[in-house]
């Protein structure tokens, strides 16, 4: 990453950690998870909260549609570090990796519902031009999605903006294929706390 | 009428709350221009504002300036996390603002 401290400002318990983990997955911790672990006091705590309530928290959206909705956002803001780990967690989560490349390679063909496809044009939106109408929440909710859904929505579209634009910055190294899908079962498993 | 939704919104505010006022290397002050990516100075202000509206184009050079100008690194680290939940607070409030307006306030749905 690029700041150092990012890389070996751990505490020697956190590193242990890091290297117990390593030795049980066979793969090094994701970027995206030691970023948390670096002065938890300061970020990660409080990140870990925000996006494991809008990731896994009660909502009528599946938690495989929350994942699409994740790798979406990322795919408009070209977070390639997490297209990979969030395309290989919905594509889990719905048993499906090709509804999750087509929605990503052509939202407006991809074989999804007509409330998913209208929340995820009223994400990519709000995410690409930073602004959003009441024009373009209205088609969201008269393609059947609920108030609260849109609620649900805007919270995973917040935790992604912020994590893909930590994932940009500090320069996340991109995870290998096997990695990503490891990373994928243990998100379905415990969630983002 | 609390609901989950300001659970999620609860959580939210924590956050920006802890990067803007609780404890840190980089001062209040300068974590609350980055955050709304305003009057940043000089050699900060192509690291911030670029991850604030193009992330995906930071570079090694942006950083290097920054930690040129006598920042830190765990003051570069709070006003990065500062930028970047700054801007996400910003489409948070849009897309929010949007849906009150959209349905009048919260009498639909």
């Amino acid at each position: 990453m690029r700041l150092d401290v990012l890389n070996r400002g751990y505490s020697p318990g956190t590193k242990l950690l890091f290297t117990v983990i390593r030795m049980f997955s066979g793969h090094p911790l994701p970027d995206a998870a030691k970023v948390v672990f670096y002065r938890p006091d300061f970020y990660g705590a409080q990140a870990k909260k925000f996006t494991h309530e809008a990731m896994r928290g009660p909502s009528a959206w599946s938690v495989a549609d929350r994942e699409l909705m994740a790798a979406f956002v990322s795919k408009v803001n070209e977070c390639a570090f997490c297209v990979d780990a969030h395309t290989a967690t919905a594509g889990q989560a719905y048993n499906d990796g090709t509804k999750v490349q087509a929605v990503l390679a052509d939202l407006e063909s991809a074989p999804i519902e007509a409330g998913l496809r209208a929340t995820l044009r009223m994400l990519g939106k709000l995410t690409r031009e930073g602004r959003l109408g009441a024009e373009d929440v209205r088609e969201v909710l008269s393609a059947g999605v609920s108030r609260q859904q849109v609620e649900d929505a805007l919270a995973i579209c917040a935790a992604f903006n912020t994590t893909n634009r930590l994932a940009d910055a500090f320069g996340f190294e991109l995870l290998s294929p096997e990695a990503s899908e490891a990373g994928a079962k243990y998100l379905l498993k415990r969630g983002y706390r | 009428m609390p609901d989950e939704a300001d659970k999620k919104q609860a959580a939210h505010r924590a956050l920006v709350d802890r990067v803007l006022n609780g404890e840190g290397r980089a001062s209040p002050e300068q974590r609350a221009r980055a955050l709304s990516n305003q009057d940043v100075p000089a050699p900060l202000q192509a690291l911030i504002s670029k991850v604030a509206t193009r992330p995906a184009q930071v570079t090694d050079a942006d950083f290097a300036a920054a930690k040129a100008s006598g920042l830190t690194e765990d003051q570069i680290f709070e006003l990065v996390i500062a930028a970047a939940v700054g801007q996400s607070a910003r489409l948070y409030e849009a897309g929010l603002a949007a849906l009150a307006e959209a349905t009048d306030n919260g009498k639909a749905g």
